[in-house]
């Protein structure tokens, strides 16, 4: 059988993804994420000395702190099996990809295993971060040079 | 040409199969009854993943050898492999045992390649004693082929989960009522082009296919001699697309198929498609199996283990998966030719 045929094949046998449902239950795991990193920035505006621009990094901070927890108890794993993309795009997937591979690393010792490997993950993460926020500020700046836009 | 095809006329038998398996399998497995021993711990209450893994084929062995009433000393040869780097827990097993030692390697279809290299030897009267098996331990392989373990993502339902389990046998020269070995083909590597690590099953379900036919043209068999034919792990996915191969080249039916992947976790669906793994086959294959021609159940089955031969570096650079078939024979009663 040629591998063109058993492509086909193999389309028409395995099962299909339920998009739609995937897309929902995303929508609703990544809501509920966002709607409780919500309610911390409000209890960090509310209840400390903070605004609404400053108060990011302590919420970033608790939700990174919450996702440790719920990794290193084996729950992140099935609220990412359930929600997809909605578990992984906020911070707390990518607090769970850091904390993940620092768990399984550790048997290799603390320099080499947990050090070494603990951005395995989400070192991509950061970098391409780091450079798409560097290419879009050069934008930015650009055009608020021209009076294209202001700051 | 020979085209893999093997036949032993001394019809060397297997006297006896230990099976070892995790705790997730003593909970989960349709099989757990008929494994000879179940950890309460994955890592059998040892520090690393690696040294549990190197535990469960330990205890499959000597659990083996106290069915048959042998001591370590008597074996000749000591033939296992499994998926971590280097195999370095059969490596550690067999420096654990003391045996002469090859390390096999045909990925999940090792549980079969070993037995037919012990076959070999036991055919060429080099050997009297020997023990061959396969296994793998979740974590272990988990951590070597794909994400952490608490990595959170989502799995398709193609996906498979790697089995915390062992498997040996004690084979040696014919003994007449015990499970024999008379015939075995040894695959091809087969290659339909297929690049998705979360579907081995639609990838290794062309190289079973190949070796089936091989077999069956090779050594003048029907699917109908078999009470069952039975692969290693290729899922529901895999084993349904077996299924539609097998009907396209011309067999008229597939109702004494089996696959141990699709049956392992009795299709519960938080396994996705099933089992997969070096244990997988093997824990079944040499419990279920085994145990249902010993007591005549089955009268001759036909085991064909299966492995994709990749590499998370070979897939991250673009290569698609090839993989590879071993089948071997087994039967019951049957008189051999010398």
């Amino acid at each position: 059988m040629e591998q063109e045929k058993y492509a086909h094949l193999e389309k028409e046998l395995s099962p299909k993804p339920p998009i739609l449902k995937n897309v929902i239950k995303a929508f609703l795991v990544g809501g509920l994420i966002c709607l409780i990193g919500q309610f911390i920035a409000l209890f960090y505006i509310t209840f400390f000395d903070f605004t609404e621009r400053t108060a990011s990094n302590p919420t970033v901070a608790t939700m990174i702190f919450l996702s440790m927890l719920l990794t290193g108890f084996g729950l992140y794993k099935k609220i990412a099996q359930f929600g997809g993309a909605g578990a992984a795009v906020p911070i707390t997937g990518f607090g769970n990809a850091v904390v993940s591979s620092a768990i399984e690393h550790k048997s290799e010792g603390y320099v080499l295993g947990v050090g070494g490997n603990m951005f395995k993950l989400a070192g991509s993460v950061i970098l391409f971060g780091v450079f798409s926020a560097f290419v879009v500020a050069l934008i930015k700046t650009i055009l608020v040079k021209f009076g294209v836009v202001s700051w | 040409m020979k085209n893999g095809i093997l036949t032993f006329n001394s019809m060397p038998s297997i006297h006896s199969a230990g099976v070892t398996a995790g705790p997730l399998e003593k909970k989960k497995s349709v099989f757990a009854q008929s494994f000879d021993k179940l950890y309460e711990d994955e890592r059998c209450d040892l520090p690393t993943n690696e040294d549990g893994h190197k535990q469960l084929m330990y205890d499959a062995v000597m659990v083996a050898l106290s069915k048959a009433k042998k001591d370590v000393e008597k074996i000749d040869f000591f033939l296992t492999g499994d998926l971590v780097n280097q195999m370095t827990p059969s490596n550690f097993t067999a420096q654990a045992l003391g045996i002469p030692y090859l390390g096999m390697f045909s990925a999940c279809a090792t549980s079969v390649s070993s037995m037919i290299t012990a076959a070999l030897l036991a055919e060429a009267k080099q050997a009297n004693w020997l023990i061959a098996g396969s296994s793998s331990q979740h974590n272990a392989v988990e951590r070597q082929f794909r994400y952490p373990l608490e990595y959170g993502t989502q799995k398709a339902a193609t996906a498979q989960w790697t089995v915390t389990a062992a498997g040996a046998v004690l084979i040696g020269q014919n003994k007449p009522g015990t499970p024999s070995i008379s015939c075995a083909t040894i695959g091809k590597v087969v290659d339909m082009g297929m690049t998705d690590p979360l579907n081995m099953g639609a990838a290794m379900a062309p190289a079973a296919m190949s070796t089936l036919s091989s077999h069956l043209n090779g050594h003048s068999k029907t699917v109908d001699d078999y009470d069952t034919i039975i692969t290693g792990d290729l899922g529901s996915s895999g084993f349904k697309l077996l299924k539609a191969l097998a009907n396209e080249q011309g067999l008229p039916h597939t109702k004494n198929f089996r696959d141990a992947g699709e049956e392992f976790y009795g299709m519960d669906p938080s396994f996705f498609a099933g089992a997969s793994g070096a244990g997988c086959s093997a824990a079944v294959f040499f419990s279920d199996v085994y145990q249902k021609l010993q007591k005549g159940e089955y009268q001759r089955v036909l085991l064909i283990a299966t492995g994709a031969l990749l590499s998370p570096l070979s897939y991250q650079q673009g290569d698609t998966i090839p993989c590879i078939a071993h089948a071997i024979e087994i039967s019951i009663n049957e008189v051999s030719m010398i």
